[in-house]
């Protein structure tokens, strides 16, 4: 913040030798090439062929309506996941989070005997909290986020259990269906509309809705710039003015705004909540992340990848049931498949560095 | 600084407005004020007896936020209540952390021990410290092959296999031809003797799906894609009740009308089976699990009593439809049934 008389060149991950990378025109394939997601969509390919023949379902507009409804449900989460991916962190506490969200909506609204819509309020600020609190442990405590967030991960776990047992005497929520404000809640988070014919879930488009407005953030707005800067070497960033403080809390706040849509979606969706449930689904969005190009490491990815790594996820995992394959082998059949698709993902992205 | 100060001070602003919105947006139906209308029936319960106060440890397989646990354990505390009983509680779903708990119990010389035997390899060494220790050790819910020779007092329970037979003859009156049969932890012995129960006296045929159970949009989509991918079939098991409506919804997303039945009872069960949206549950009891392996612990300290002769006593299995619901209902409700 105070001297930063030396011009930093390139903050970004891409900094190339040569001449300024800035100013040489690139045909579109090539700008094609370079991008993070390109594995993803060629492996995403794959697999959608491989299935399209090996399951005589598969390609039927109700069945791709199932994949797409399956794979919603881990894209919404690893949008957020995402960003936080390229800004350098993790959080291992999204997957409870969810769950934690539903139950307090769901707890809320019944024991104070409110309409629905309060409850979710209650839920949307409880959450932001719990991913504020995520961010500002972080930052200063200085601790690696595996560490903050498994912490937070274990703590939440408990508190859904406990609250839950505590407050409505049994370890799954009462059914709020038929409380006030309850059907508007469930058209907004939960509901089904036919479009030709097809059933489409309304999480497939929250889904698409996020993926757009994180894409717009990293690529054409200041904070999108924070995020790779922050990602890319946080030391560094902050010798150029990048506010690392903020921009990690608002991407920990952006994982907790998913896992609220995504709890409101399980509460207004089932209607009463297990509290024991959302454990484990915190790897999936990290692996939908990584699939869809995002690095481990930070500094390089998109939210369209993530997208596309949760949809071969979907179709891998919806697949294999439409082949009918033996169902002892199923979590075999689902890890091969998802190790292929992120091998010819890496493969695919090589030959293109190679290329450029 | 002041920017977050600033934060926090809207967002304390923020609380407090919602929280005033809460007292005024008030739901005339449902909720808690309901609830209350019609709580008052489960009696707290007073001891009957005034035999010594005695520890009983209870441990078992259960996941963490299981419902069916919860009934175990809701039918063992009122047990301990009327039989003036310390009841303590405690599982894992690992077996070596269940079995290390039992040890840790048996440390604290408890008076009797009720157990499960889901991975009955796992918890023999164990069951026979407490035996050498002179604690009483009844088995409930899986185990009841090897309870006897482990050298527990008796076994209370459902046999997993006679349950599975049970929906297979049913599936059978109904005139079932294709049935599929919906796990939700792979690997769980008992699971896949429920399955293999119920394929042994199915006349038609049967097929395993393997869904993920801690991830309800994960068993809604894989139902859905297996009811689209094969629409002989005509009716799907679930065995476990929280995942029965789940399957009622995916039958409608797949626009299939296949009939949804279930093992085990819970609230949305029991008003499925009413409003006809399932077929029929099959309920193995699991206050009776809890309350009665309290009580025959009783009755061995009390007066060396062993019902059953040492043969399992059986809580199951029952088949329950649509004109016992209506019965059944206020006890799923408060959690008894």
């Amino acid at each position: 913040m105070s001297t930063a008389d030396t011009p930093v060149k390139d903050s970004g991950p891409r900094g190339g030798a040569g001449p300024d990378e800035r100013l040489v025109h690139r045909s579109l394939a090539r700008r094609l090439m370079s991008r993070p997601e390109l594995g993803a969509v060629v492996g995403a390919a794959a697999v959608f062929l491989f299935f399209s023949f090996a399951a005589d379902t598969f390609l039927r507009a109700s069945s791709l309506s199932t994949v797409l409804y399956a794979s919603s449900t881990i894209g919404i989460m690893a949008v957020p996941v995402a960003l936080l991916m390229i800004g350098g962190e993790f959080d291992l506490s999204a997957g409870v989070m969810v769950v934690s969200s539903a139950l307090v909506s769901s707890m809320f609204s019944y024991q104070m005997t409110a309409n629905v819509w309060v409850g979710v309020g209650v839920s949307l600020l409880v959450t932001l909290a719990i991913g504020v609190f995520n961010g500002f442990l972080l930052t200063r405590t200085k601790l690696p986020s595996f560490i903050i967030t498994l912490g937070t991960f274990f703590m939440l776990t408990g508190l859904n259990l406990g609250f839950t047992k505590l407050i409505s005497g049994t370890v799954s929520t009462k059914s709020i269906a038929d409380m006030e404000g309850f059907d508007s809640a469930r058209a907004l988070f939960a509901s089904h509309l036919s479009v030709g014919g097809v059933d489409i879930q309304v999480t497939i488009l929250w889904w698409i809705g996020l993926v757009a407005l994180a894409t717009w953030i990293l690529l054409r707005t200041r904070a999108g710039n924070w995020i790779f800067a922050v990602g890319g070497g946080a030391d560094a960033a902050r010798a150029v003015g990048v506010p690392v403080t903020r921009t990690r809390i608002g991407l920990y706040m952006g994982v907790a705004l998913a896992a609220w849509i995504s709890g409101q979606h399980l509460l207004f969706s089932y209607d009463a909540i297990q509290s024991g449930d959302g454990v484990g689904n915190e790897f999936l969005y990290i692996i939908a992340a990584a699939v869809g190009g995002c690095l481990m490491t930070g500094g390089y990815g998109s939210a369209i990848g993530a997208a596309v790594g949760a949809f071969i996820f979907g179709m891998a995992s919806k697949g294999i049931v439409y082949a009918q394959w033996n169902p002892d082998w199923y979590k075999f059949f689902l890890g091969a498949m998802l190790l292929l698709a992120t091998l010819l993902n890496a493969w695919v992205r090589k030959r293109a560095e190679a290329t450029k | 600084m002041a920017r977050v100060r600033r934060g926090a001070r809207a967002v304390t602003a923020l609380l407090a407005a919602v929280l005033t919105a809460s007292l005024a947006g008030c739901s005339s139906t449902g909720g808690k004020r309901a609830e209350e209308a019609r709580a008052a029936q489960t009696a707290g319960g007073k001891a009957a007896v005034n035999t010594p106060r005695w520890t009983f440890a209870m441990v078992t397989h259960s996941g963490d936020g299981d419902t069916f646990w919860d009934i175990v354990q809701n039918g063992a505390r009122q047990a301990a209540d009327k039989d003036n009983i310390k009841f303590v509680y405690g599982h894992d779903k690992e077996a070596q952390r269940q079995s290390q708990l039992v040890q840790s119990y048996i440390d604290q010389k408890v008076d009797g021990l009720i157990v499960t035997l889901a991975k009955p390899d796992a918890m023999k060494d164990v069951v026979a410290r407490a035996e050498k220790a002179g604690i009483p050790v009844i088995t409930v819910n899986s185990g009841a092959e090897v309870s006897k020779a482990y050298g527990a007092l008796t076994h209370v329970g459902q046999d997993e296999t006679m349950a599975g037979e049970a929906v297979g003859e049913e599936l059978n009156k109904r005139g079932r031809k294709k049935a599929l049969c919906v796990l939700h932890e792979q690997g769980n012995v008992g699971h896949e003797q429920r399955c293999d129960g119920t394929k042994k006296t199915f006349k038609g045929e049967l097929q395993k799906l393997y869904v993920e159970g801690t991830n309800m949009p994960d068993v809604q989509s894989t139902i859905e894609a297996k009811l689209q991918s094969d629409r002989d079939i005509d009716s799907v098991v679930t065995l476990g009740a929280p995942f029965a409506p789940t399957a009622v919804k995916a039958r409608e997303q797949a626009g299939s009308d296949a009939e949804i039945d279930t093992f085990d009872l819970n609230a949305k069960v029991a008003d499925g089976l009413e409003d006809g949206s399932l077929g029929f549950a099959v309920d193995q009891q699991p206050y009776l699990q809890g309350y009665q392996a309290v009580d025959l612990l009783w009755l061995y300290k009390y007066n060396a009593d062993v019902l059953g002769g040492g043969k399992p006593v059986f809580t199951g299995p029952q088949v329950i439809t649509k004109k016992d619901a209506a019965a059944l209902r206020e006890y799923t409700k408060r959690g008894t049934r």
